[in-house]
């Protein structure tokens, strides 16, 4: 078991389901205009005067989740400016042409790699590091996995997808390890692009294997896939070396929540409980019927309550709230669950 | 003698400063997107950008020219975005790529309007060269929607080709109409009727138009059945991706012949690898070596995807390739 350790010090209840968030937040529209003074080479807004605007950010969001009652809490990803582009920008043999359409008249610096892919600066070590030093609670690393990184470049020059995916994989090890080493113990990696191609399950499960090799079976691991047709990549999660599997399903309505009961679901459950595309805030009773959800799939005990997805397209007092009520009803129904009043129906199976 | 032409399935990347100007004119918000009733300033904005994708491949040389429909926010799924009876809802994948259109929900009756039609007809004053007109195809159109109104999937597909074939019969004259038709490919119909639906709506709208029609399927090849099928339609071009997958549209056409004309997608839509005019035409004859017993009277060399999901500079450089490809070659003396 890999979670009790993040459960808190003066914890209320007997019961206790984990709460935390997928990573993105809303950045503050100050940290929007340091970087386009950064990137305007006329206004002499340097590396040292951004570093301190990330500083400056990352520390109030990570506190902002702290005040919210997260258990485990996250930077926001401030200095990160797009889940693809951050890691390529730090990763050889990757160059950049200009933005592509994603939808509407959203775009992103979608990467090329031109040259065998290798590891040439870390990558999220000092973000960690000074998360943990502002932070009063566990940290957690979301980091975006090989195979994403890998559908969502351009490939010139490698063979296939998935010889980039696998030389990728090794490099996510190697931050990984680095991660551990600086005292990382929850570390979730993002393989949204397993949703676009759900057949190539099976690359992502030799991803894994290399990522996951050499790190302590006390760093909790999670894998976040959302948006995507959850029928085609399972059962075969279920052989992914993770603790955790973090699924949005709020978006939905829970209208997939049924394939995860059969066969029964044997890793922890990371449950959407709030939507990430609806400005709606949801109420704590609507949220804890959510939490229901997951308890048909899994015990108290391997539910992990969070947010569908990256919180970071809303509103930041939307994102705020959804937060505070995820907490409030998640701590809701462990006192109901103390009391015996909250039905289970979730088979007992354990992990190993 | 086989006539090689240069040409493109349309749907080009907008120019970088218009993604940056439209960006601040409309909002980027699923709301703000094209519906069909933008404001001058925008519209005028959309004249700015047609005319330099039209100028992109003047300058490039390319045989045929196409509007570029960088107003086409909502990919294939455009044509129902902009029309009166349907609802655009939530953003949905568009097929296995990292991109999203807003889904379009028919909710009444399908009328076409020359909304499409004005947007070929504005490209004419920016070139002398051939025009193309660019549409989905009625069965990609049918897939990438949802029906409210017709009840039924023939219904249904009958009615989205009856509409194209209206916007295509409002359309000035062009000397070739693409029809992009990606989901008989991802997402095939699974019963004979279904199959044999297809050259039927197909036929719809080729006859509404005096152009060359081009059924162009992309990333992957047909079953083999529905090919069979699609080969009944009457249509004067079929297209085989062969970036995506070479051997088996090469089976296909060995298997079951080919109308006059094909099209070859032979430059790489997806990827910023910039693949020289010698490819080009090594990747015609390939397709040309491999089925003998075939004659084409036209091949068109064409982009395997819609262009949108290339950077500009990448693109333009593709559209340099292509042209280059079909110009006729300098003998060395």
């Amino acid at each position: 078991m890999t979670r009790e350790q993040f459960r808190p010090p003066n914890h209320d209840h007997d019961h206790f389901l984990l709460t935390t968030v997928v990573g993105s937040y809303p950045k503050p529209t100050w940290l929007h205009r340091a970087r386009d003074q950064y990137e305007d080479p006329e206004t002499g807004f340097d590396d040292e005067d951004f570093q301190e605007a990330a500083d400056d950010a990352a520390r109030l969001i990570t506190r902002e989740h702290e005040r919210a009652g997260l258990d485990v809490v996250v930077d926001g990803e401030m200095r990160r400016n797009e889940m693809v582009e951050y890691f390529a920008h730090r990763i050889d043999g990757y160059e950049f042409n200009g933005p592509v359409k994603v939808w509407g008249h959203n775009y992103f610096d979608k990467p090329s790699v031109v040259d065998e892919v290798g590891y040439a600066e870390e990558w999220l070590v000092s973000e960690y590091g000074f998360t943990t030093d502002v932070a009063t609670r566990p940290v957690k690393v979301p980091i975006t996995g090989p195979y994403t990184l890998a559908r969502w470049s351009f490939n010139e020059v490698y063979e296939s997808e998935a010889t980039l995916a696998y030389d990728l994989a090794d490099l996510v090890n190697e931050e990984i390890r680095a991660l551990v080493d600086a005292g990382a113990r929850y570390i979730q990696i993002d393989e949204p692009a397993l949703a676009t191609t759900p057949d190539d399950h099976s690359i992502v499960g030799e991803c894994l294997d290399r990522i996951t090799a050499g790190v302590p079976d006390d760093v909790r691991l999670g894998l976040h896939v959302c948006y995507g047709d959850y029928s085609r990549i399972y059962p075969e999660v279920l052989g992914f070396p993770v603790d955790e599997l973090d699924i949005e399903l709020c978006n939905g309505g829970y209208d997939q929540l049924d394939v995860f009961g059969d066969p029964p679901f044997t890793k922890d459950l990371g449950l959407g409980v709030v939507d990430v595309h609806d400005a709606d805030v949801e109420s704590v009773a609507e949220i804890k019927q959510n939490i229901e959800r997951g308890l048909e799939i899994v015990p108290p005990d391997r539910l992990t309550v969070s947010p569908d997805c990256g919180l970071k397209l809303l509103p930041r007092e939307v994102a705020d709230r959804k937060m505070s009520n995820l907490v409030t009803a998640a701590r809701e129904v462990e006192a109901e669950l103390d009391e015996g009043t909250v039905e289970v129906a979730a088979p007992r199976i354990s992990a190993d | 003698m086989t006539e090689l032409v240069s040409t493109t399935p349309g749907l080009y990347p907008l120019p970088d400063w218009a993604k940056d100007e439209l960006r601040a004119l409309k909002g980027n918000q699923k709301e703000d997107l094209v519906d069909g009733s933008e404001n001058a300033e925008t519209v005028q904005t959309y004249e700015t950008v047609r005319e330099d994708l039209v100028e992109r491949q003047t300058r490039a040389g390319l045989d045929r020219v196409v509007e570029g429909q960088g107003r086409w926010d909502d990919m294939l799924a455009h044509p129902l975005a902009v029309q009166d009876s349907v609802e655009t809802r939530g953003i949905v994948r568009y097929y296995d790529n990292n991109n999203f259109y807003r889904e379009p929900v028919v909710t009444g009756e399908l009328t076409p309007d020359g909304d499409v039609a004005a947007e070929v007809a504005a490209a004419t004053g920016h070139t002398e060269s051939p025009l193309q007109a660019v549409l989905p195809g009625p069965y990609s159109l049918a897939d990438l929607a949802t029906d409210e109104q017709y009840g039924d999937e023939a219904a249904f597909l009958n009615a989205v080709a009856e509409f194209l074939a209206g916007e295509a019969a409002r359309s000035p004259e062009v000397e070739t109409l693409f029809l992009l038709e990606p989901s008989l490919v991802t997402d095939p119909p699974e019963t004979d009727d279904g199959h044999e639906r297809v050259p039927a709506a197909l036929d719809t709208v080729a006859a509404a138009v005096d152009a060359e029609v081009v059924v162009y399927p992309y990333w992957g090849a047909l079953v083999e059945k529905l090919y069979a099928h699609v080969m009944d339609a009457d249509i004067d071009a079929l297209g085989f991706d062969l970036v995506s997958a070479p051997d088996a549209n090469v089976s296909n056409a060995q298997e079951y012949g080919t109308p006059a004309d094909v099209a070859l997608g032979v430059v790489d839509g997806q990827n910023t690898r910039v693949e020289s005019a010698e490819t080009v035409r090594e990747r015609v004859d390939w397709f040309d070596d491999r089925t003998p017993q075939n004659q084409y009277d036209r091949v068109y060399a064409t982009l395997n995807t819609e262009a949108f999901y290339l950077p500009v500079n990448r693109f333009q450089e593709k559209l340099t390739t292509l042209g280059a490809a079909t110009r006729p070659r300098e003998v060395e003396v």
